[in-house]
């Protein structure tokens, strides 16, 4: 069925769930479109499996609602589920089956016609690097390999929309490139939603990219923007002989410093263009001893404390 | 969709040891009651023969055969059942299932039917055993499919019985136990209240125990007295647990 690129193939509505009086995941919405990877980043508890198990119907919203490709997920969750694949946190993988049994299975369950079973089978094995394990019993496989046959059940019938949460843990790094480019390949016919703690991860194959925060999206932008925000803007100086804290913060064209020993800071400047010439120009003017600049390691918690606290000065939004 | 998961049910029972092992056990067991009954059978048959109608082998080594069958199965079949839910969730491997495009009616229906199918394997073994007499003797065969039936029927109710309690709990142990207590408690009410309650000709409370006992119900048929309200009975307490296991796993995709 040829679709057009750009139809969205899921979309929530203000998605919203409760356990109890603690609100796991409140009011988010999503709209993901065919051809398009979508990563979830954010930190432990802040909702993201939650939101997965809400898309991919194993777990009821308290409001709100899901549609793939246009069919509503909670009215008619068989025909919605039909186009969906799914990669848990834990692999849902039988250990007494072996890899073909168990990849059949999976594609008769999602039935995929009899006639091309098998090919389905023998490409999602391909696609993961199976094609040699194929008779091996699934518990005597690593770690790295038994993710590898949670993705290939996830993907075995084709689906429209693939959800995957941190689909790369627990893979050395050769396999993890293999499995990135296999995201960024199954990203160009279909969509993927992937979750992770990993920042590089998400500049390597996203296409866009939500933070979630305490249950809600707290930053959604494309990944050239996030790219931006925290490459460039944040830096660490060296002083050989540095002010008091005081006269360096109040330099023209540093947003923010902090000091991390005697000789360094983390700081961070401006956005207009010429700010880090101004700061440069006046550490040798006055003589600081200025013998170091370079951008700061930017992990993952650098943009998320950031946005979040970014998020919190703000009006607060939703 | 069923027979897929059906399929898929018993051949992770298979690939396991635990139904080889309950094969074993019970084969052995049975075997042993079945050889001394008959050997017992044997002893005293001059002197059944000079009865005005003497009970035949049918009667003397099938039934009380059957009737242990009946007690081994509410052994084993908790310990089956306790894999087919509890485990999968402790293994999560549920959700291979509840993400597929197939609804919660049909992953209790196929896990169900797994299930019954391996006891129908069981039932088949012991079977043969009062069967490989044919050869040499005759053999009450209404007897023998009535006390089948019954035995088949009980297996079915200590199976949805069983698939309901391991959909309570996530751990397997606790699954198995709980199943065989709630199977006892069922017996045991059904031994001592059922008859009380009818001597007092309280029909209706005598009734709804009577859904409620299958080792009961099976007495019966066990006799060769085939009794439409009794399979009624089964077929009733079968149906009700499986609709309340699938309301039991529609909830935990709501409560979470």
């Amino acid at each position: 069925m040829p679709q057009p690129p750009s139809a969205t193939t899921l979309s929530a509505r203000s998605l919203t769930r409760r356990f109890g009086a603690h609100t796991a995941v409140s009011s988010i919405d999503l709209e993901l479109k065919r051809g398009e990877v979508l990563g979830f980043l954010g930190p432990n508890g802040a909702g993201k499996t939650t939101t997965m198990q809400m898309l991919t119907g194993n777990l009821a919203p308290t409001e709100g609602s899901v549609a793939i490709c246009g069919i509503d997920l909670l009215e008619q969750p068989t025909a919605a589920k039909s186009k969906l694949g799914y990669l848990p946190e834990t692999p849902p993988l039988y250990r007494e089956l072996n890899v073909d049994e168990y990849l059949m299975l999976a594609a008769k369950l999602h039935r995929v016609p009899h006639a091309v079973r098998k090919a389905a089978v023998a490409k999602a094995k391909e696609r993961c690097g199976l094609t040699e394990v194929g008779r091996k019993l699934i518990a005597h496989l690593s770690k790295g390999y038994q993710q590898r046959v949670g993705i290939a059940q996830a993907i075995v019938h084709e689906p429209d929309v693939v959800i995957m949460d941190e689909p790369t843990v627990g893979l050395d790094p050769h396999q993890i490139r293999g499995i990135r480019a296999l995201i960024r390949e199954l990203g160009s016919s279909h969509s993927v939603i992937l979750s992770t703690h990993i920042l590089p991860e998400v500049e390597a194959v996203c296409d866009r990219v939500h933070i979630m925060h305490h249950g809600r999206f707290v930053y959604g932008d494309t990944i050239t923007a996030l790219k931006q925000i925290h490459s460039g803007r944040i830096m660490l100086l060296g002083l050989k002989r540095p002010p008091p804290l005081g006269e360096l913060q109040s330099v023209g064209g540093l947003a923010a410093v902090e000091r991390l020993d005697d000789h360094h800071f983390r700081v961070q400047f401006e956005t207009r263009d010429d700010a880090v010439d101004a700061v440069i120009a006046q550490c040798v003017a006055r003589d600081w001893g200025l013998y170091q600049l370079a951008p700061a390691q930017s992990s993952l918690e650098d943009v998320f404390v950031n946005l979040t606290r970014r998020e919190e000065e703000q009006v607060p939004a939703g | 969709m069923i027979v897929t998961i059906a399929g898929k049910e018993l051949k992770t029972l298979f690939a396991s040891p635990l139904a080889w092992l309950v094969l074993t056990v019970l084969q052995f067991v049975l075997g042993y009651v079945f050889l001394k009954r008959l050997d017992d059978f044997l002893q005293i048959q001059p002197q059944l023969i000079q009865l005005a109608s003497p009970p035949g082998v049918t009667e003397m080594v099938a039934a009380p055969m059957f009737a242990l069958a009946a007690i081994v199965l509410l052994f084993a079949v908790p310990l089956l059942a306790m894999r087919v839910i509890a485990e999968e969730r402790r293994n999560q491997t549920m959700v291979l299932l509840l993400s597929a495009p197939v609804s919660i009616a049909e992953i209790v229906v196929g896990k169900f039917l797994g299930l019954l199918v391996f006891l129908l394997i069981i039932i088949a073994l012991i079977s043969l055993m009062p069967l490989s007499l044919a050869a040499t003797t005759q053999l009450d065969y209404g007897l023998l499919a009535s006390m089948l039936l019954g035995l088949i029927l009980l297996a079915t109710n200590f199976a949805a019985v069983s698939l309901y309690v391991s959909s309570l709990t996530a751990q397997p142990m606790a699954a198995a136990l709980g199943a065989f207590a709630a199977l006892l408690a069922m017996i045991l009410m059904g031994e001592t209240a059922g008859d009380s309650l009818r001597a007092r000709a309280w029909d209706i409370p005598a009734a709804l125990v009577q859904v409620f006992s299958p080792l009961k119900n099976f007495e019966p048929l066990g006799k060769g007295v085939v009794d439409t309200a009794v399979i009624a009975c089964f077929l009733l307490l079968t149906v009700m647990f499986l609709i309340l296991t699938v309301r039991r796993l529609d909830a935990q995709r709501v409560r979470g």
